[in-house]
């Protein structure tokens, strides 16, 4: 095989190229992004404001163990409750949190969990109830020092 | 797996709503840690909490790595009859955890 300067030329230019984007660039275009995530639960459908109450603590030192309550307010009978519960994080590198799954026998729908948070960010709790629709509410949480380090671990 | 630690009330009235507390050990492992030799900890979590009432499904949860360590869930179930609750934490490498726990209805 012949080589010239112009080959070596393009063979360093695809080399780049290949570079850039393996791997951070790979690994970002398979990651879920937000949008992604919520369309996987909504369908499609517009969530309205409201029903739903989700505490969060306005600081947060660290993000390692945030402690997180959500509640929707819902009769919880056979014809009319919550089905399922999901939380959301914008600003993790990994949209979804948790589902959780409910029904009349609930009793009650509020949930107590604790998650982790890598940055300051929004969270996102969506309601669907019994008869499809969906309800949300939204935090802001401030959080000092993030649970991990994936803007620069991440590969 | 590791140790898992519940609260439920040992008796409660019918009809009355009651408060279930879970957690177990557990590093729920997000996949984004390297260990002291720089290799990447790769992604170990429990994915997934069924709680059945009487053998049948009162409370379920899916969990992805953004759920701290040592999961803990705070969920509520109607106390319909005395009998066992049972709880289940499945692990993304295939094992099980069991617990149960004994409730009298009056």
């Amino acid at each position: 095989m012949k080589v010239d300067r112009r080959g070596v030329l393009s063979l360093a230019g695809g080399g780049l190229a290949l570079a850039s984007l393996h791997p951070l660039a790979a690994r970002e275009a398979r990651r879920l992004t937000y949008d992604q995530a919520l369309q996987a639960i909504t369908g499609g459908r517009e969530p309205t404001d409201g029903r739903v109450t989700l505490e969060l603590p306005k600081i947060a030192e660290t993000g390692n163990s945030v402690p997180l309550t959500v509640h929707v307010e819902s009769p919880m009978t056979a014809d009319d409750h919550v089905a399922r519960i999901h939380l959301l994080s914008m600003g993790n590198p990994r949209p979804n949190v948790a589902s959780f799954h409910l029904g009349p026998r609930a009793g009650l729908a509020q949930v107590r969990t604790r998650i982790k948070l890598s940055r300051t960010q929004q969270v996102v709790a969506l309601a669907e109830m019994s008869d499809g629709s969906l309800w949300r509410d939204q935090a802001s949480i401030v959080v000092t020092l993030g649970a991990c380090v994936e803007d620069i671990w991440l590969d | 797996m590791a140790e898992a630690r519940i609260s439920i009330p040992r008796s409660a009235a019918k009809g009355e709503v009651i408060e279930i507390k879970v957690l177990i050990q557990h590093p729920m492992e997000t996949g984004f840690r390297r260990d002291l030799e720089g290799n990447a900890i790769p992604v170990h979590i429990i994915d997934r909490f069924v709680c059945t009432y009487n053998g049948e499904e009162v409370f379920r949860a899916d969990f992805h790595p953004s759920i701290a360590a040592n999961p803990y869930l705070s969920f509520h179930t109607v106390a319909i009859e005395s009998g066992r609750l049972e709880f289940t934490w499945h692990d993304d490498d295939g094992s099980v955890h069991t617990e149960s726990a004994e409730i009298s209805v009056v």
